[in-house]
This record gives structure tokens, C-alpha cells and sequence, in this order.
């Protein structure tokens, strides 16, 4: 285990070696990465790494003093049960220094095979409060939660006050509004979802038209959105598409966004939190380095003189031009709900 | 094979609930769910309310479950979550990994269909933990279903969810509230107004979602009366009907008659829109075999 640089760890994606090498080399604490297979919840064509990969990877980071977990976060099915105990296998000789789990079945493997394996619980896990948290506390010893991005800022707080292992937020990246894990949306439309085959909305079941009034994108035939001459068309993705309820045509479930918690960071690091996570391991190096730079530069800040942490407009330019559909919000956090 | 009523999931009068149960202590199902299981803030019904439809219930010779909800969240939440486990009289469905954990020591309950149990292992997990029951969770499929029976710990019944619009995903935000603009936390209690969810249409009018506030559901129901005689093949021990605003009596009706007497019987009542079965069949859950 490496030793821990920061009081709060940004932990930052990658899915490939140079993203993992920028990430490390802007600041990252803690970088994550998937197997090349449908293990991960971020099983898209030409990411992820192969075994020796992943060990030319996780030397490239020990070296520099940053550790890396490993996401093995879909659901496995009888028929292929063994990919997910071999990826168990493989990630103990590897070294890694925790694998992200959700499924009960593996936790129970991994904590039978290997006692010494530290588990997260990856936010396919669902877990929303504490006693949640205790079950896999309990059962498999987990060290670590990933909790879901629905949560108000005042039920993280409470998730923190009475949560018996470390939690882990995100911080940045594209938004998921459901309760991760529970969200079958994609495989009623696609017949994959992130929970049976790693991914949500997948590239190969979408179809981009032209029609005389307009671009439109489907999913599997599903009319995701269509988009005026001149409107800039976002990646199709289930629930940012706009639809019809009642007399009207808009995002019924989510706006194309990027949830940022810049604004909100000294209340996100006052709380309690462990690590502090980026999601996209699907964007490139050049994404990975500019995110890990700002989010190690805002952090740094915010350590350094809490009080006095003002945001830098640089920071926020060079985060809204990298987000989905270059607008970002607070997401749930700083909803007053219950 | 057993005919189970899953939990009600639309927002209804206290009124239209208790008339609905009383319809249902006649008609030929021999468990049913029941309890709040989408949204905390729906509270027509208390605790007592819902003991007394149970109470009812039992007397009419149905195996009453009480089931919990989905996303657990606030503190006033989790003592209602606890109310609910720690209860003498009923057993429980768990809907989430923290009723599960209230449930630590006890035996006889059920494991709900949010529970993520995609592999055997994650059965025996269950099993030991002192689950009887599991629900195959919505988006399996036959060929999962087989493998999973074969390797099944041994004395745990399966339930499959046969019949009613699938809940699809949950979130802390509220569909409901959104499609009228207004904030989840003054909500107004706008989904009493959908007794069988909101529509949600694509632009070019396909029914694609039903929103039940915090829930979106498949914009059609699953319907796998044709598979009842599989179903059955693979021992399956029970068959979960999802409660409908209409066609109640003919559905349960179809479903019994299909179990008793082993026949693929077809003569429900088509919805507008007809069905789904897609996930039966390991394609798009949305897709429809019609198989006779």
C-alpha cells in the first residue's frame, strides 16, 4: 500500500496507459482503471487495459507514490462467472491497491480468496445509508464506499457522521441522476446496461439522421432527440434525450450536463470525505490532465486556506469546456430535499 | 406454482387502496405484497393502515409480505425501514442492501427484485443471510434463469415478475415534479393524479416510459403469460403480478388459470400499447414476441 499524500484523495480515471500516466503525472493521488473485458462499468471499444498493461501501469504510478484501484463493477451471470474470479485472480497478483466491487458474490470470493484484498464498494452498489453501508461492512469488510451521485450535501454529511467506513464522492464528471446499480433504462432500449455488460446507452446501438427538419439520434431505433440546424447535437445517452410529457417536448429526466462541486468544495472536504472522485474513464489523456490539474489545483487551494478559498474563473473555463454540453451544476448536492 | 401480488406502485387515495385490497382478498392469489415502495413522502397510509389491509388480507387465506423501499435515505426513513423488519407478525421483502442488514439474525424473508442477485454466489450470500425467497431481478432472461435454478442453494424458492409495467430505475429526484415544473420537496403530491403512471413518449409518439415520481417504469407492461408453462418446467415456485388500475381481475384470472391448468391461455385484455417481453428472451427488454 502506498503511503497517503493527501488528507483527501483525488481519485482520477483512466482508461488507457497515457491517461493513467497524465493523470498521476497532474496530481492524481489515486487512479482507477478497468480490465479490458466486461468486468467494468466503462466497457467500450479500445479502453481499458490488459493485464500487462496494468502492471506497466500500476509501476508507473507506485513510483510516484499514487495507488491504483481497479473497477471490477459489473454483475456477473453463471455463464460467464469465471471472467470475474479471473479478473479477482489477476487483480491480487497484480498489486493493486483495491479493487471497486458491487456485486455480493464476487465481495464473498474476494474476501474467502483473498483476506488481504482491501474492497470498495463501487456506487453500482447502490448504497444510500448507513445500514447499507453495514451490510458490506459486516459480510465482506469493505474498507470503502463510492456513494451514488442523488445525495444532497446534508445526506452525505449524515452518510459521513455515521458511516463506519471511509466515503468517496464525485466530484466531477458526466452526471448519472439514478440510483447507480438500480438503473435499467439502457437494456430495456439496448438490451445492455451497466449492471449486466458494462455500459450504458451503448455507441454501437446508436444512428445518427439527417432529416429534412433537423439532425436526430436514436438508440436501437428509439428516438433519443432530434436537434434545429443550427443546435450543437450531444452524445445520446438514455436520459438526456428530450421527450414528451403531457404538451411538452423537453429533458423530462436530465439536462446534458457536468456535475462540478468546485464552488461547493471546502463544505465537500469540512465533511469528512475520504477521496474525491473524477468520473470518465472513457475521455481522453488531454481530459484526464486538464481535470486532474484544475481539481489538484482547487484542492490544493482549499487545504491550504479554507476560509479564504475563492474559485479561480480559470479553473471553471477550463472544467465548462470539457463538460457535457460545456454547462455543469451542483447536481444534488445542493438540493434542500429529504 | 404460487400467484404472488407484487407491492402497489402508484400514488393512490387512501380509499382506492383498502377497495383495491378487498377486490384482491377475492381473486385467486395466494401472496401478496404490500407497503409503500417508491416514495417516503407518500403517506395516505400509515403503518396501522397497512397492518389492517394485511390483517384483512390473512383472514382471507393470503400470505401477506411486507415490502420496503427501494432508496433509503433520511433517518425518518430508515425507523419506518426498521419498523417494518423488526416486525412479529409478517415477513419482509428487502428492497435494499440495508433492510438486508436490519434483517441480520432473522430467516423467511424475501429478497425483492432491486436486490442486485445476478449469480449463485450472490444466492448463497442471501441464503445464508436467511433470505427464502429471491425475485429474479426484471432485466435476466431465460437462459440466466436456467443456470441460476441449477445452481441455486438448495431450498430457496424463485419468484419471477410476470406481469405490469417494470420499474426501470430510481432516483433522488422526483419525474413528477419536474414534468410540472416545480421543486421535488413542494411536490404537491401531483403523481396522486396518475393512478397508472405518466406517459412519456418519444418525439415521434412511442410510449416509451410510464414516470411514477421518483420511479421510471417500462412505458408497457411485461406480460409473460406465454411462458407460464417454462416457468413452470424450471420450478419456478412463484409468479409475481405488479397491482394494475385495470384489467385486475382478468389478469390474475389468466395467470391462475395458465398455472392450474399447465395451458398457455391468451385471452387477456391487450392495454394500449401493448406489451413488452423483451428480457424474457435476453433482447431489449421493450421488444415484444408474441408467441402463442
Amino acid at each position: 500500500m502506498v503511503a497517503v499524500k493527501n488528507k483527501i484523495e483525488l481519485v482520477c480515471p483512466a482508461g488507457s496507459l497515457p491517461a493513467l500516466r497524465a493523470a498521476v503525472d497532474n496530481g492524481a493521488d489515486a487512479v482507477y482503471i478497468g480490465f479490458r473485458d466486461a468486468t467494468n462499468a466503462r466497457n467500450f471499444p479500445g479502453l481499458n487495459f490488459s493485464f500487462e498493461e496494468a502492471q506497466t501501469g500500476i509501476n508507473y504510478a507506485h513510483k510516484k507514490n499514487a495507488k491504483v484501484l481497479l473497477a471490477l463493477n459489473t454483475f456477473p451471470q453463471p455463464a460467464d462467472w469465471s471472467l470475474w474470479t479471473n479478473a479477482i485472480d489477476n487483480a491480487a497478483k497484480l498489486g493493486v491497491d483495491a479493487v471497486i466491487l458491487a456485486d455480493p458474490g464476487l465481495m464473498r470470493y474476494a474476501t474467502r480468496n483473498y483476506p488481504d484484498l482491501r474492497l470498495h464498494l463501487s456506487v453500482q452498489g447502490s448504497a444510500t445509508n448507513k445500514h447499507a453501508i453495514g451490510f458490506f461492512k459486516d459480510n465482506f469488510n469493505i474498507q470503502r464506499i463510492v456513494l451514488p451521485r442523488v445525495l444532497s450535501l446534508a445526506q452525505v454529511q449524515n452518510i459521513i457522521n455515521n458511516s463506519p467506513v471511509e466515503v468517496e464522492v464525485f466530484g466531477f464528471g458526466s452526471l448519472c441522476v439514478m440510483v447507480e446499480g438500480r438503473c435499467v433504462l439502457s437494456s430495456y432500449v439496448t438490451g445492455e446496461s451497466p449492471n449486466s455488460c458494462g455500459v450504458c446507452s451503448p455507441a454501437k446501438a446508436v444512428k445518427w439522421e439527417e432529416t429534412p427538419t433537423g439532425r436526430q439520434s436514436r438508440l436501437n431505433g428509439v428516438l433519443i432527440d432530434s436537434y434545429g440546424v443550427n443546435e450543437n447535437a450531444g452524445y445520446p445517452t438514455l436520459c438526456k434525450g428530450r421527450f414528451q410529457v403531457g404538451e411538452n417536448t423537453f429533458y423530462a429526466i436530465e439536462e446534458p450536463t457536468s456535475l462540478n462541486t468546485l464552488p461547493i468544495l471546502p463544505d465537500i472536504i469540512k465533511m469528512g470525505v475520504a477521496a474525491i472522485k473524477v468520473e470518465g474513464r472513457q475521455r481522453s489523456p488531454t481530459y484526464v490532465a486538464q481535470v486532474t490539474e484544475i481539481l489538484r489545483a482547487a484542492i490544493d487551494s482549499c487545504l491550504a486556506d479554507p476560509e479564504n478559498y475563492t474559485l479561480d474563473t480559470k479553473w471553471i473555463e477550463g472544467l465548462d469546456h470539457v463538460s457535457e454540453g460545456n454547462a455543469h451544476t451542483l447536481g444534488a448536492y445542493h438540493r434542500p430535499w429529504q | 406454482m404460487k400467484l404472488s401480488l407484487g407491492p402497489l406502485q402508484y400514488f393512490w387515495s387512501k380509499e382506492k387502496v383498502f377497495s383495491f385490497y378487498e377486490d384482491i382478498a377475492k381473486l385467486p392469489v395466494d401472496i401478496v405484497y404490500l407497503g409503500e415502495v417508491v416514495c417516503s413522502k407518500r403517506r395516505q397510509l400509515n403503518f396501522n393502515d397497512w397492518v389492517t389491509i394485511a390483517e384483512n388480507l390473512t383472514a382471507a387465506g393470503k400470505e401477506v409480505i411486507l415490502s420496503t423501499m427501494t432508496l433509503l435515505v433520511a433517518d425518518s426513513e430508515l425507523a419506518q425501514l426498521k419498523k417494518i423488519c423488526t416486525n412479529e407478525n409478517y415477513a419482509v421483502e428487502a428492497n435494499d442492501t440495508s433492510a438486508l442488514h436490519l434483517l441480520a439474525g432473522k430467516t423467511g424473508y424475501v429478497a425483492g427484485p432491486h436486490i442486485n442477485m445476478y449469480n449463485a454466489e450472490t444466492l448463497a450470500v442471501l441464503h445464508d443471510a436467511g433470505a427464502k425467497r429471491w425475485v429474479l431481478p426484471i432485466e435476466l432472461s431465460e437462459k440466466t434463469l436456467v443456470d441460476l435454478q441449477k445452481e441455486k442453494p438448495e431450498g430457496m424458492e424463485t419468484e419471477v415478475f410476470v406481469y405490469g409495467n417494470i420499474p426501470l430505475s430510481f432516483s433522488a429526484r422526483c419525474f413528477t415534479a419536474r414534468a410540472f415544473n416545480i421543486p421535488k420537496d413542494q411536490c404537491e403530491f401531483k403523481c396522486d393524479q396518475f393512478d397508472k403512471g405518466m406517459p412519456l413518449t418519444t418525439q415521434d409518439q412511442q410510449n416509451l416510459f410510464l414516470i411514477n415520481g421518483i420511479q421510471l417504469q417500462s412505458g408497457v407492461p411485461c406480460n409473460l403469460l406465454s411462458a407460464v408453462e417454462r416457468l413452470h418446467e424450471l420450478n419456478v415456485d412463484v409468479l409475481r403480478i405488479s397491482p394494475q388500475d385495470e384489467y385486475m381481475d382478468s389478469i390474475i384470472h389468466a395467470f391462475r388459470a395458465s398455472i392450474d391448468d399447465n395451458t398457455s391461455a391468451t385471452d387477456l385484455p391487450v392495454p394500449e400499447g401493448g406489451w413488452c417481453n423483451g428480457y424474457w428472451y435476453g433482447q431489449p427488454g421493450l421488444d415484444w414476441k408474441n408467441v402463442t
